[in-house]
């Protein structure tokens, strides 16, 4: 039969010499490998402690972001979660009560928003939807649990706290902030 | 009868009907848009003017064309009428022209809005419109009004279509809401913010084309493409009883009443269906609704198709790309 590649090895039945059966020279090759790898430089980081550089466009856990009064921008619209592939966010929305206005921007928010992690792929399409700047993936890593419910992430996890900002500046590209600018887009009124 | 060429397809409809009614008859991409006109509504329609169309020839014994584009939903035909739609540059033009203005004063908070996927200006501004906007101005602000317990008006929302007062003049035995002041200052409202509460009342929400009108039961309850609607009906003293349940599992989160291909009612349901009825053992249900592919609410939605149907909607299409006269539309698709 021909070959399919050229990788292929033709077995033989050869029978091994005497100083082939000992396996020595064949054990020290290995061991003289592994010995070589303890002075490499290692391949891992202790992660917690030490973090490898992120990419500025890092997909990682979201963040739903406040405005410079600390109002949520999230107004419940659901393009987020029809935008999403793996059918990971669920909302239910409510309308803001009066008095209520430096907590919420717009006249209807989100009561709850959820964010499975298990089914979240990470595509960023929520944040590309998303018509209010609100939702945004960081370069956060979503933390290791032991149970399934620990990584459905409500709206404690999710909102940034005020005290606490999370900077997403560097996911907006010059392209984003300079069509913002267009005065003439409805879009940006 | 009277013979009209509509963008180059001909078709024969009976004296006396308007231009959009003959595109109608055609169907497909030759009908105007309208945001004004509703068929089951006397009198509607020549405020909006989206579905502008050009007049090339005014009939076969006066050819000349008409001087200015025309309301074709006000139009009536003349046999040997040649008009031009989308074949016409001059008519899409006049019809961005007229988004931009009902655009002028819409506040734009679809996010907000529950009408937001199947909002008659969302699918217009969509296609016809443009992006940018040469207002600059203030947009109009009103506040919201409660019309009785179950409806909101936003009236910042309104493109002052008037078709909720025809609802009014004619399902209504006693009109209570109609068009205050004039121009720009035009507002719908009713006097002293009194509650509509006879029992056709509530089919203004259905014949609003924008979210000016909306149903304060379902406010913000869920965004429409969450919801699955179902074709369902009851026995009804008062209406036909035929309606489409918006359903989140077993819950009905809305009723509204049956929409056609142009989003029109053809059978107004009465208050006790839309309001007093959201237990699904109330009704008997037919099945999903037919949801067309581009609405957004199709999203996740499914339905059993008919494929016999389908068949001899794919060998339709076919015949007429072929150039051949257009065989009779499958009007059960669409109901």
């Amino acid at each position: 039969m021909q070959a399919l590649t050229n990788r292929s090895k033709v077995v033989s039945n050869k029978q091994m010499t005497f100083a082939e059966k000992m396996y020595l020279p064949a054990i020290l090759g290995g061991i003289s490998i592994t010995i070589r790898h303890l002075f490499k430089k290692k391949a891992t980081v202790s992660y917690p402690e030490v973090k490898r550089e992120f990419s500025q466009v890092y997909r990682g856990q979201h963040v739903l972001k406040r405005d410079d009064k600390g109002a949520e921008r999230c107004t419940a619209c659901g393009l987020c979660a029809v935008s999403c592939p793996a059918e990971a966010i669920t909302m239910t929305s409510a309308e803001r009560k009066k008095g209520e206005e430096n907590l919420y921007r717009e006249e209807k928010y989100a009561s709850t928003y959820e964010i499975n992690m298990l089914r979240c792929i990470f595509c960023g399409l929520c944040e590309e939807a998303c018509p209010k700047e609100a939702i945004f993936l960081t370069d956060r890593m979503v933390p290791t649990d032991f149970t399934r419910n620990e990584f459905v992430y409500g709206k404690d996890k999710l909102v940034e706290k005020t005290d606490d900002r999370v900077d997403v500046t560097k996911r907006q590209t010059k392209a984003v902030l300079d069509f913002k600018k267009i005065k003439q887009l409805s879009h940006n009124r | 009868m009277a013979k009209v060429t509509i963008d180059g397809i001909e078709v024969e409809v009976p004296d006396g009907t308007s231009i959009l009614n003959a595109a109608r008859q055609i169907g497909g991409d030759v009908v105007p848009p309208a945001m004004c006109y509703y068929s089951s509504l006397k009198e509607s329609g020549g405020k909006c003017r989206v579905c502008l169309v050009k007049v090339t020839q005014g009939s076969a014994k006066d050819p000349r064309p008409m001087p200015k584009l025309v309301a074709s939903c006000r139009t009536n035909v003349m046999d040997g009428m040649v008009v031009q739609n989308i074949t016409s540059p001059e008519v899409l033009e006049a019809r961005k022209g007229v988004v931009e203005f009902l655009l002028l004063n819409h506040p734009l908070d679809c996010p907000i809005c529950d009408q937001a996927g199947e909002c008659d200006l969302q699918n217009l501004a969509y296609e016809h419109g443009a992006a940018k906007t040469r207002y600059e101005e203030d947009r109009r602000t009103f506040e919201k009004i409660d019309i009785g317990d179950k409806i909101k008006l936003h009236m910042t929302r309104c493109i002052l279509c008037y078709r909720c007062t025809f609802v009014a003049d004619q399902l209504t035995d006693n009109r209570v809401h109609g068009v205050l002041n004039r121009g720009d200052h035009s507002e719908i409202s009713t006097h002293i913010e009194k509650a509509i509460d006879n029992d056709f009342s509530g089919n203004m929400i259905d014949v609003c084309p924008v979210g000016a009108l909306t149903d304060k039961t379902f406010r913000f309850k869920s965004r429409v493409w969450f919801t699955k609607p179902m074709d369902a009906h009851r026995d009804c003293p008062k209406c036909s009883g035929k309606v489409v349940l918006w359903m989140k599992g077993e819950e009905v989160l809305r009723v509204s009443a049956r929409k056609d291909q142009y989003n029109e009612v053809k059978e107004f349901i009465c208050n006790e269906c839309r309001y007093d009825h959201k237990d699904v053992k109330d009704w008997t249900v037919e099945g999903p609704r037919h949801i067309e592919r581009s609405s957004v609410i199709s999203q996740n939605h499914y339905e059993k198709i008919d494929l016999l149907k389908l068949k001899k909607e794919v060998e339709r299409q076919l015949e007429f790309q072929k150039g051949k006269p257009l065989p009779e539309h499958n009007h059960s698709l669409n109901a």
